[in-house]
């Protein structure tokens, strides 16, 4: 039997579309780029033309200074014709703010690489689309039958609750710059939480840039514009690097919280030093990883980055094609 | 059970010792009884299923989630109980509300081997996540979340306003769940003390010299005494109501070990020593004590054989007498309760009791130069009490003070590195090392030497972690094998023969006491280095 989107090479640095030349998320300069969002583990500068969603190029912009003539926007749901007939078409991955699953098409098979991705609703960006394709490059950072996150309204219940159990504190929440601390806002706002929020300087342009992009985080101010007391009772994001560092140390006795995912394991937690873990993620937990390759329903499964061992190991549990492939330089322990 | 799992869950993201300990102090303030008092227990490693263990749990889930998938998962969180928790398929709706911890605690009971799985899948079914690893926790016994017993104690005097050595004292005769313990804290009953039982009483212990600040502004002779600190296991000897235990440090009760010690004793006291067999190798003839190597074939034993008796007898080299003949004498100095073990000296068996000598040292400095001779004489090294301290629980300040002799070095090659467990859950910390066989460039081997999983600190973990990750040439498990490129220097106290390991040594308290980068494995040491060090 012929081998199966033979086309597609999984490089260390990358996924090579070969009749094109094209390469996507790649992690060292190349020629043409296909980026599927803005972590800077999947989007960096230097390569000669990057396509990507115009969001994703404007965090590319802000972040690492891609713009000009190399910079391509593409729309979602729009096929974009490259070399040797390959067509490639961005389709919302539900993960941060311009995040796409790539969808490939040649010589009569589909290929989609998913990026990072989840399946619960998130108020700053489109919702996954699940689309029949030949081979499924999926990630597996949750990738563990551990990891089921819960309703995120449970965690920010758990948020707001610690926040009115401590009013001569302040909570200090670690959120990764990019998508994280702008869903945790949001999800604040939507649990009627209206009392400005602070944040840490690294966070200030990006939480502009979703506003520019119509994303409604309602009032924010700057930590640095703050004293000390009328910090009390308020909540303040800032990036996870941040939590444990000398800059805390101008907040009133912060209650230590850390949204990801990895804060469902005990010992992430406590190695992190938190004291308020709250499991909040932007990646496809162990069901919906499950859920999605069932639904999407691929001739074959790729696993790219994480806990490949486990989901290799599901698709074999459930009669299905998988390999992983080896990839270098995706880390997701920000999440 | 929410209480307590709210509780456990806490307890593991508070770092600080006050925090923990106004947790608990406020848990058991606000519980009812029993709960609290079961709680305490399961806090205080008081609790004990048989039927339930860690691989009951591995059953349990192997019935429920695929072996493979299991594996993978409990490698990741570095806890089986915690797996389980999370992995447990919820029922979509519980059968029944979650269980309190008595009617807990009564069902782990009443479980035997053949019922166990049955019924402890019907409580885990009452539980949330949370819940359900509060519950495996405390039906193993292992709740590894950084609370030690005497925390314990220390929060619930907090909670009710006593003293804790005061319930150290009471504890021990006490059984879980501690009713007059609560009746007599909570409630102004009073204490249940046990007169005429063989109780245990907490133990008084010293704190490293080094780094210790001594006045030694007094005379030194007049204000300290020093003794020997012998390489045995400190033991508590009571007799009272015509009954005899030995009690280890942590209070466990190793009479049944022990027989000819607990019989030798027939005067109604309370006694402080070090556990030795007899011997030639510490403190040489005179010392009559063979070397720990020779008692710990004899730890552990719950029936000892005559054999084992006549080749490796038991006695005590007493150190200290907190009550004899009824009289408590813990509150005086040092140096009257050493004249009062003195006086007792001919009424005890000398076959299974002897003083532990006085040295006659006049400055800190001749010390020193007598702590230098521990090593050729095997002891563990010296002791320094002031002669005016009371026999006081756990470590007072400024009174004892233990000062060990300096440990031996050897450089060993790392060889294969294990993932630790709880808080280390991802971290590569559990070294096997090695030293050569020979002369490295002339073909010789490796071979393992010893295992150590502490010495360094947080960032050198880290350092030693990235190493292995990047320097793995085989997986087996959980185990990595390394390039065999990085030597170690390994800090021990001794090192004994030992059939257990291929290079026919085995060294005492290992631990990685500095990473040698700089040196080239070729230049670590070789097997007969450390052949030299034995002292058997």
């Amino acid at each position: 039997m012929r081998a199966l989107a033979s086309w597609i090479r999984a490089e260390p640095h990358g996924i090579h579309v070969v009749p094109a030349d094209c390469w996507i998320d790649p992690s060292q300069p190349v020629a043409r780029a296909l980026v599927t969002h803005g972590h800077a583990d999947h989007a960096r500068g230097g390569h000669g033309r990057t396509l990507a969603t115009t969001a994703t190029l404007a965090i590319m912009a802000l972040r690492y200074g891609v713009e000009g003539e190399g910079a391509v926007p593409v729309a979602y749901g729009e096929p974009v014709a490259l070399a040797g007939g390959v067509t490639a078409t961005w389709l919302p991955a539900g993960h941060v703010l311009g995040s796409a699953q790539i969808l490939l098409e040649h010589a009569g098979e589909r290929v989609i690489v998913t990026g990072d991705y989840k399946r619960r609703p998130d108020p700053t960006c489109a919702p996954f689309v699940p689309t029949p394709c030949d081979v499924f490059i999926t990630e597996a950072t949750f990738a563990l039958p551990v990891f089921r996150h819960p309703p995120v309204e449970d965690e920010v219940a758990r948020l707001l609750a610690a926040r009115d159990a401590h009013p001569d504190r302040c909570v200090l929440v670690g959120a990764y710059a990019l998508g994280k601390a702008q869903r945790v806002i949001a999800e604040l706002r939507r649990a009627g939480h209206h009392a400005p929020i602070y944040l840490h300087g690294a966070m200030e342009r990006m939480c502009a840039l979703y506003a520019d992009f119509g994303i409604d985080l309602g009032e924010l101010r700057a930590v640095a514009d703050t004293s000390k007391a009328a910090l009390a009772g308020q909540i303040v994001v800032c990036p996870p690097a941040a939590l444990n560092d000398r800059w805390s140390r101008r907040l009133p006795d912060p209650v230590t919280a850390m949204a990801s995912g990895w804060m469902r394991v005990r010992q992430r937690a406590r190695q992190r030093n938190v004291e308020l873990p709250l499991v909040i993620s932007d990646h496809a937990d162990w069901d919906e990883l499950t859920r999605t390759i069932s639904e999407v329903n691929p001739a074959e499964t790729w696993i790219t980055h994480g806990r490949e061992d486990a989901l290799l190991r599901w698709c074999e549990l459930n009669q299905r094609k998988a390999r992983a492939l080896a990839l270098a330089g995706y880390e997701d322990e920000d999440d | 059970m929410e209480a307590f799992a709210a509780l456990i869950d806490a307890l593991v993201y508070t770092r600080s010792r006050n925090g923990k300990l106004a947790l608990i102090a406020a848990y058991l303030r606000t519980t009812p009884d029993p709960d609290r008092g079961w709680a305490l227990a399961a806090l205080t490693g008081g609790l004990d299923f048989p039927a339930v263990k860690g691989s009951t749990i591995r059953a349990l889930m192997a019935e429920r989630v695929d072996p493979v998938l299991f594996a993978l998962s409990r490698d990741y969180v570095g806890d089986t109980a915690e797996t389980a928790s999370l992995l447990w398929p919820e029922p979509p709706v519980p059968p029944a509300p979650p269980p309190t911890v008595a009617e807990a605690v009564t069902a782990l009971a009443a479980m035997t081997r053949s019922t166990v799985q049955r019924d402890l899948a019907a409580l885990l079914d009452r539980l949330d996540a949370n819940g359900r690893f509060a519950l495996l926790k405390l039906a193993t016994g292992a709740m590894r979340i950084g609370i030690s017993a005497r925390l314990a104690k220390t929060a619930f005097a907090q909670a009710f306003g006593v003293n804790v050595d005061d319930v150290e004292e009471i504890w021990h005769g006490q059984a879980a769940p501690y009713q007059p313990l609560f009746d007599w804290a909570a409630h102004g009953a009073p204490p249940p003390l046990g007169e005429d039982r063989p109780l245990f009483r907490p133990f008084m212990l010293a704190h490293p010299l080094e780094g210790a600040v001594v006045d030694l502004t007094q005379a030194f002779a007049e204000t300290w005494a020093a003794e020997w600190k012998w390489d045995g296991i400190r033991v508590q000897i009571v007799r009272a109501g015509r009954e005899t235990r030995v009690y280890s440090r942590s209070g466990d009760d190793i009479t049944a070990a022990f027989p000819e010690v607990a019989a030798a004793l027939d005067i109604p006291a309370v006694l402080d020593g070090e556990l030795l067999v007899r011997g030639s190798h510490q403190g040489g003839e005179a010392g009559g004590a063979a070397s720990f190597n020779a008692l710990q074939q004899r730890l552990g034993r719950k029936i000892v054989s005559r054999k084992m008796l006549a080749d490796a007898p038991a006695f005590v080299r007493l150190y200290d007498v907190l009550i004899v003949d009824g009289e408590d004498l813990r509150s005086f100095a040092w140096d009257q309760r050493r004249a009062a073990l003195e006086a007792l000296m001919p009424r005890l068996d000398p076959t299974r009791f002897d003083l532990s000598e006085v040295i006659a040292a006049d400055s800190l400095d001749a010390l020193a130069a007598i702590r230098e001779r521990a090593r050729d004489e095997a002891i563990e090294g010296v002791m320094l009490k002031r002669r005016d301290s009371p026999y006081v629980a756990g470590r007072r300040t400024g009174l004892w003070f233990k000062w060990k002799r300096d440990p031996l070095l050897v450089d060993c090659v790392l060889m294969y590195a294990q993932r630790g467990s709880g808080k280390r859950s991802s971290f590569y910390s559990d070294f096997t090392f090695g030293c050569w066989d020979g002369d490295p460039d002339a073909g010789a081997e490796l071979l393992p030497v010893g295992k150590a999983y502490f010495g360094f600190t947080d960032d050198e973990l880290k350092w030693l972690d990235r190493y292995v990750r990047t320097h793995t040439v085989n997986r087996f498990g959980p185990v990595r094998e390394t390039d065999r490129s990085l030597v170690l220097e390994v800090a021990f106290d001794s090192v004994h023969e030992s059939r257990r390991h291929k290079s026919g040594l085995a060294m005492r308290f290992p631990r990685i006491s500095r990473i040698r980068a700089d040196k080239p494995a070729h230049e670590a040491d070789r097997i007969e280095a450390l052949r030299a060090l034995v002292r058997d």
